[in-house]
């Protein structure tokens, strides 16, 4: 079931239930092999988004192609062979093992050898010794662990994750992004979809920012570059006397601050040219200088500036 | 469109194992036959054998025929809205199960559990009456067009039953409204059987011809009708 071009590409994809919007205007494109971020604050209409390109919901707008496969009522069982969802409540048969409640999922993608592929699903997660428990007795984590084993028994070529560490705890969240980590080397298109920021960061080649229609989409470090000026962050033993005369006139600073733990934000064009001038100019005026290090903007910080755009927008 | 039995299977296996570890659903397929036996039973041992010709003009084991209605109404009402309330839905529909194959599943679950108990209870039933009845009482009793009768239309009944609670099962918001619906809705056709059995309504072969005929025909469209109210959108975003 191989195919050519993009895992995932929507076109003006939108859903409206009634006179209420869910998502619109989605475009994208997803590489095969991609581990694709979909970031949003609650109700932002990720769940629906991927629900709809999961063929669950049907769209209002747009277009899409899923694993090669044109987004219409009539390739729904087509598109649901190829992909696997892993939503945000596991969803087991608490009164079913954990093999039991595999079994039958194997039997539905109507897999070929179905114990070696539950077999492989539950090595692949680290649940072997499990297999025999009732998924009821397992702890949440394992029960994410669990459905992420079911997600994989069909080999996906693009596997929706739904907000997969969603009430785990650090140590937990960190064994579901070693295993998403280690499903992307794979080469399985993985597109996630959270609101935990540093998981997307982490994680995904690309990120999009979706608040009902879509903010940005690109490479954290793309998304960074493109909302935030470049700066540096200069820290001194003591606070210098006048830091306007020193940096006002070095024509590689843009901008400068003084930021509340006592240290000078600096916005450069170029921080391989303006950090040297800096360092000389400093040194001349008898500063003792601490560091000199580029200002690293995270995706948190690209995340709230959009979010709060979009806030203050709909307050006017 | 072509179904898969493979997926029908796997629904149906999951079902038994499910109901297999849910003393509830195991109490409930107990109970129901039991309340159903003993009206007869003390109907039957209170005949002397004098008076055993009067159930020459009723059909008693008929009576039983309400095993196949009430059993899967309760039964059956969680199919859906069971699934939904638990979470288990979306992962289901998330396969490439189709509605129909997911609904057939559902309903062949119950069908063989059902029939089984009525057919379980039926037998009891008349083996009590032919070992400890008052001489005279088994041979006015058990007549072979009662248990022909019962053990074809026990299938059937049963069927009707199950697809109505379906169809109940995938509208309701909640499961204690389904059941109470389902058996709400499987009334009528334990009056029915009631109703023939004390005769009130007069038994013919063409009455249990026509019967036979709509049900099978209910039956073929309730699939039909069940799968067209089955909607994932709904279902899964919860819109009304």
């Amino acid at each position: 079931m191989s195919y050519s071009g993009p895992a995932l590409s929507a076109e003006g994809l939108g859903k409206r239930f009634g006179d209420r919007v869910a998502f619109a205007d989605v475009s994208f494109e997803i590489d095969q092999g991609e581990v694709f971020g979909f970031l949003g604050p609650n109700g932002a209409g990720k769940t629906t988004t991927v629900r709809t390109l999961g063929t669950l919901i049907g769209p209002t707008a747009g277009a899409a192609t899923v694993a090669g496969v044109q987004l219409t009522p009539e390739n729904g069982v087509e598109i649901r062979r190829r992909i696997s969802i892993m939503p945000e409540t596991p969803g087991l048969y608490g009164r079913l093992s954990v093999a039991e409640n595999l079994q039958c999922f194997a039997e539905l993608y109507e897999v070929d050898d179905p114990s070696a592929r539950i077999e492989r699903a539950l090595r692949a997660v680290n649940l072997t010794d499990r297999a025999h428990d009732p998924c009821g007795a397992l702890s949440k984590g394992l029960r994410q662990r669990v459905a992420l084993a079911r997600a994989l028994l069909n080999d996906p070529q693009v596997l929706f994750l739904d907000e997969p560490t969603s009430g785990l705890d650090p140590v937990a969240s960190r064994e579901v992004h070693e295993l998403i980590a280690g499903l992307g080397h794979s080469g399985v298109t993985i597109f996630l979809t959270t609101h935990r920021l540093e998981e997307a960061e982490r994680l995904c080649d690309r990120v999009a920012i979706l608040n009902t229609t879509l903010r940005t989409i690109g490479r954290p470090q793309e998304l960074r570059d493109r909302l935030f000026a470049k700066g540096l962050t200069v820290r001194t033993l003591a606070p210098l006397r006048e830091p306007a005369a020193l940096f006002g006139p070095l024509p590689a600073v843009e901008s400068w601050h003084q930021d509340d733990d006592g240290g000078y934000l600096l916005g450069v064009s170029d921080p391989a040219v303006a950090a040297p001038a800096i360092t000389r100019a400093l040194v001349a005026a008898g500063a003792d200088v601490l560091s000199i290090c580029e200002s690293h903007r995270s995706l948190e910080d690209v995340y709230l500036e959009l979010i709060d755009e979009d806030v203050e927008v709909r307050s006017r | 469109m072509t179904l898969s039995r493979r997926r029908i299977a796997a629904i149906v296996r999951k079902e038994l194992l499910v109901y297999r570890r849910s003393l509830s659903i195991v109490v409930t397929m107990a109970v129901i036959p039991i309340i159903f036996i003993v009206q007869p039973l003390v109907s039957v041992f209170a005949t002397p054998s004098g008076s055993a010709t009067v159930l020459r003009h009723h059909h008693e084991l008929l009576y039983m025929l309400a095993i196949p209605a009430l059993v899967p109404a309760l039964l059956t009402s969680y199919a859906i809205v069971g699934e939904r309330q638990q979470g288990t839905l979306e992962p289901l529909l998330i396969t490439p199960i189709r509605r129909e194959e997911l609904l057939l599943g559902k309903a062949l679950a119950v069908l063989g559990p059902t029939i089984a108990v009525a057919y379980v209870v039926f037998g009891i039933f008349i083996a009590v009456v032919a070992l400890f009845g008052a001489p005279g009482v088994p041979s006015a009793l058990i007549r072979p067009a009662d248990v022909v009768v019962q053990v074809i239309f026990t299938p059937l009944i049963a069927s009707a039953a199950i697809w109505i609670a379906i169809a109940i099962s995938t509208r309701a918001s909640d499961v204690r409204v389904a059941q109470q619906l389902s058996v709400l809705a499987s009334l009528p056709a334990v009056a029915v059987s009631t109703l023939i059995a004390v005769g009130v309504i007069h038994a013919t072969l063409n009455l249990a011809f026509a019967l036979g005929v709509a049900l099978l025909v209910a039956n073929r469209l309730g699939w039909r009708l069940v799968s067209a109210l089955f909607q994932r959108e709904r279902l899964i975003a919860g819109i009304r």
